[in-house]
């Protein structure tokens, strides 16, 4: 293993030096630096000395196959602590520009990836269970959709359609009832095709999943929710109780009496007594940050846990887990639910009711509480993720969908359901923990291809992240940022290719690490 | 996937059961019914027929594959026919009464003259942009270029990829290991930025070296993909059979182990080709690809983003044959896998299923009660 690890590092340490002095060499070559000074209309002894000095700063002078030395000696330097990835054609240091253009990346790939994961491993697995349903067969074509759209497109369409048409809807939020009845049929299809099961179940499902949303959205019409959204001292633990059933369902199977107390006692514990001191603390606005709210999240992880370890019993694994993910997902709603409780400030007084946002990752000088801030991010977050979202979950759930497929046809799960264990046991343990396995390493390949297709979307909705920084740098010739962008996404391929494997023998025993 | 085993497979069912110790173990009549039920089956879809002729048979078959194919074919007709061909030196007219680069005067703001209901096509059946290009020519011309390069590219790039994986996979060693890390170099370098120093060095040289260059740099998943195919198979026994029969290097890749790879290639390159359409349009539209005056589908999207709520036929056009083209491929490919992949059978639904279930167990019945 040492030995793999260390010959690997030093093979990827070769690979980086030669695609970087190839990258070097072809940027470098691939226009002229000086051009906007060269066609300038400035006269021409002012132009000159500007070329001059951009020449001196950059040193021009020196012919790229060895100007590249000088870019490294810079890297080499980071040893007696003089790191630098020298500066742009403006002057800024790279770091410091890439720094903040990882940054807001960062947190856009980051948010896509797992939201997209979630969602489409979610999904792959709905239509393998369903295989060859017409449920398949609708997933199979919009994912497939999906993958064959151009991110911009989609970007382009998004701007217009949910941003600058829902900003309008919301000066007036009613929803028309036939877009009601649309939803309406649309979710019942849906979740009939999820369920399945005999004609009567189907039809049982169609029923609730058909009036869930009428009764939900006509209610939202006659108190106009989307312009002041809330859920409530009601609806937050019922939301909550529903998260718990949940839960309960996936993790342990709803028989196990004690699994079932423990998630119900956390869910109505958090949720609702624990409803009002909780609001007490979100108030205050001077302790509220980041931090404190990642470990108010923690503190109230453990507190499940704790609550199903006081229900005792033989073994208490099982319970600790279902208590643990139902105080998570609890106090993931209380935390929406104070985060709706700023909207209506964030939209009418931050954006002049006009709340989702095109451009940029944030308002400029926004200095707000957390909570403000928080509604902020998301607002301008939320229509790049989806566009990241709909291209990644189609490629997701078509990986999970086949490898969940390879898991079900083998022996072992023919003999897990022929010693008579549950549908869900058989499921969740034996075949969706091993068809995880292939679906890491695809999914670490693949976050390559995510950066780059955050370059495009960063593009459309004007972020300064690495994908503007990049192509900026481009246009101009600028190479040390080329550089500097080209480190970071390489890295980051070469590294996550190197997790797969690793991750992958840790995953299957089956599978050593060799050469 | 290989010849090999699929033969070896047809030859398993064609030969009589019954031999097998595990259905052995199965005696009785209801093992024996199963047995036949199951062998059927499986026996229908294989019988006496050649590889290419049950890969053939199975793509026809796969429905959505087939659909998507004809589509593939109506928008490559069309994109040729309308516009003509102009490269290579090569001219010829089409027949649509606009060219791409023509600027007649706007008509009615450059509303789209196409209706469904009463049915009419119009002078300018897509609309104008505000300089008065037709957008039906213009978006033709644009299918045309992306078409062009998604073939050369996908051309190229399986040339590259099967060579070098085949290389790599054959020789072993140091070969192999210079090859692999040369894959690694061509998978690190940022896409967009070969791109654009093509697109800014060679941007006269127009899509035919834009596709030749994307090819270059596409073949890295099918050269992984063929090289750890090769390195199976060059330890079967018809290889080893080949050499000893003193058959070169190059005849043993090109003559005995290339064919067996042969789904994994058309597969692969059916992908890539899907890919390389939206990479060319993500090339495109950051203006590192095609340049005006010629057009293509990522460019005229990209021209005309701002005008999405103003004039939004502009926009909807070029994407909608992005999508069609992407999307045939991307169909036309599953069906081929689905085709090549000797494991997929068309699935039976669990209805199917327990009602086949069902079938056999009555027949067991009845065997059974004719036999007491």
């Amino acid at each position: 293993m040492v030995s793999f690890i260390v010959r690997r590092i030093l093979a990827s340490l070769v690979v980086l030096f030669v695609a970087s002095y190839l990258v070097y060499n072809l940027a470098a070559n691939s226009s002229d630096p000086l051009a906007d000074l060269r066609s300038s209309t400035l006269p021409d002894a002012q132009k000159h000395a500007l070329m001059q000095q951009r020449i001196a700063a950059l040193q021009l002078d020196v012919p790229p196959y060895l100007r590249y030395f000088i870019w490294f000696g810079g890297i080499l330097a980071g040893f007696v602590g003089k790191f630098t990835l020298g500066d742009t054609i403006d002057g800024q240091h790279v770091t410091d520009a890439l720094g903040s253009a990882m940054g807001s990346t960062l947190q856009l790939v980051t948010t896509a990836f797992v939201i997209g994961l979630i969602i489409g491993v979610t999904i792959g697995i709905a239509t393998a269970l369903r295989i060859y349903s017409t449920f398949d067969y609708i997933t199979t074509f919009v994912a497939f959709l999906f993958f064959s759209l151009p991110v911009f497109w989609v970007a382009v369409m998004l701007k217009q359609f949910a941003a600058i048409n829902f900003n309008d809807f919301l000066s007036n939020p009613v929803i028309p009832p036939l877009w009601i009845g649309v939803i309406a049929v649309i979710s019942g299809v849906v979740w009939m095709g999820i369920v399945g099961g005999g004609w009567r179940r189907r039809l049982i499902v169609f029923g609730i999943a058909t009036l869930a949303p009428v009764v939900v959205l006509t209610f939202t019409n006659l108190t106009g929710w989307f312009k002041t959204p809330s859920l409530g001292p009601v609806v937050t633990p019922a939301l909550a109780i529903g998260a718990a059933v949940v839960v309960t369902v996936l993790s342990t199977g709803w028989a196990n009496k004690r699994a079932r107390y423990t998630a119900l006692s956390v869910a109505v514990g958090i949720g609702l007594v624990l409803y009002y001191p909780l609001h007490l603390l979100f108030n205050q606005f001077g302790v509220i940050n980041i931090g404190t709210v990642l470990l108010l999240i923690a503190v109230m992880v453990v507190l499940g846990g704790v609550g199903g370890w006081l229900w005792g019993g033989n073994d208490r694994r099982p319970q600790i887990r279902t208590g643990a993910l139902t105080g998570f997902a609890t106090i993931l709603i209380v935390l929406i639910d104070r985060f709706m409780e700023s909207w209506g400030i964030y939209s009418d007084q931050v954006t002049n009711g006009r709340p989702i946002s095109t451009v940029g990752a944030s308002t400029p000088d926004l200095d707000a509480v957390f909570w403000i801030d928080g509604l902020d991010t998301f607002s301008h977050l939320i229509l790049p993720t989806i566009a990241l979202i709909l291209i990644s979950v189609a490629s997701y759930s078509r990986y999970a969908r086949a490898s969940l497929l390879d898991v079900l046809n083998q022996d072992y799960i023919r003999t897990a359901r022929a010693k008579g264990l549950t549908e869900r046991t058989v499921v969740m343990r034996h075949a969706f923990r091993n068809a995880l396995i292939p679906i890491t390493t695809i999914i670490a390949l693949d976050l390559g291809a995510l950066i780059s297709g955050a370059v495009l979307t960063e593009t459309v909705f004007a972020w300064s992240g690495m994908g503007a920084l990049f192509v900026q740098a481009l246009h101009k010739v600028d190479l040390n940022p080329i550089m500097g962008f080209f480190l970071v996404t390489a890295i980051t391929v070469i590294v996550f290719n190197f997790l797969a494997d690793i991750v992958y023998s840790a995953l299957d025993p089956r599978i050593r690490v060799t050469a | 996937m290989t010849f090999g085993q699929l033969n070896a497979g047809a030859s398993d069912v064609g030969a009589p059961g019954g031999e097998d110790p595990r259905n052995l173990a199965l005696q009785g009549a209801d093992g024996l019914l199963e047995q036949n039920a199951e062998a059927s089956i499986e026996m229908h879809e294989v019988e006496g027929l050649s590889l290419g002729r049950i890969v053939t048979r199975r793509f026809l078959r796969h429905r959505a594959a087939m659909i998507c194919l004809v589509i593939l074919a109506i928008t490559v007709v069309l994109a040729f026919t309308s516009q003509g061909i102009d490269a290579f030196g090569i001219q010829i007219h089409g027949w649509w009464m606009w060219t791409y680069s023509e600027v007649p005067d706007v008509i009615n703001g450059g509303e789209p003259t196409l209706s469904l209901v009463p049915f009419n096509i119009g002078i300018h059946p897509l609309g104008q942009d505000t300089v008065g290009h037709d957008m039906f020519a213009q978006v033709m011309r644009g299918t045309q270029q992306s078409l062009m390069i998604v073939f050369l590219a996908g051309i190229v790039s399986t040339v590259i990829g099967v060579t070098l994986g085949s290389i790599a996979g054959y020789f072993g060693g140091w070969i192999d290991a210079l090859l692999m890390r040369l894959t690694d170099i061509t998978i690190i370098v940022p896409f967009y930025l070969i791109a654009a120093i093509v697109g800014q060095t060679v941007g006269g040289a127009g899509p035919a070296f834009l596709g030749i260059f994307l090819g270059a740099l596409l073949w890295t998943t099918l050269a992984r993909l063929v090289r750890g195919e090769v390195l199976a198979l060059r330890e079967r026994e018809f290889v080893e059979a080949a050499k000893v029969a003193g058959a070169s290097d190059a005849r043993i890749i090109f003559r005995h182990i290339l064919p067996n790879t042969v789904g994994v290639i058309i597969v692969s390159a059916t992908l890539t080709m899907s890919a390389t359409i939206l990479t060319e349009a993500a090339i495109s539209f950051l203006g590192f690809g095609v340049r005006p005056p010629d057009t293509s589908l990522g460019l005229i999207i990209s021209q005309y983003q701002s005008a999405f709520s103003t004039r939004p036929w502009l926009f909807w056009w070029p994407g909608l044959f992005i999508v069609i083209i992407a999307l045939t491929i991307n169909f036309i490919g599953d069906g081929l896998r689905d085709a090549f992949d000797p494991r997929q059978r068309r699935g039976l639904t669990r209805r199917a299923r327990r009602e086949r279930a069902m079938e056999v167990e009555k027949a067991t019945a009845e065997a059974a009660g004719s036999a007491s």
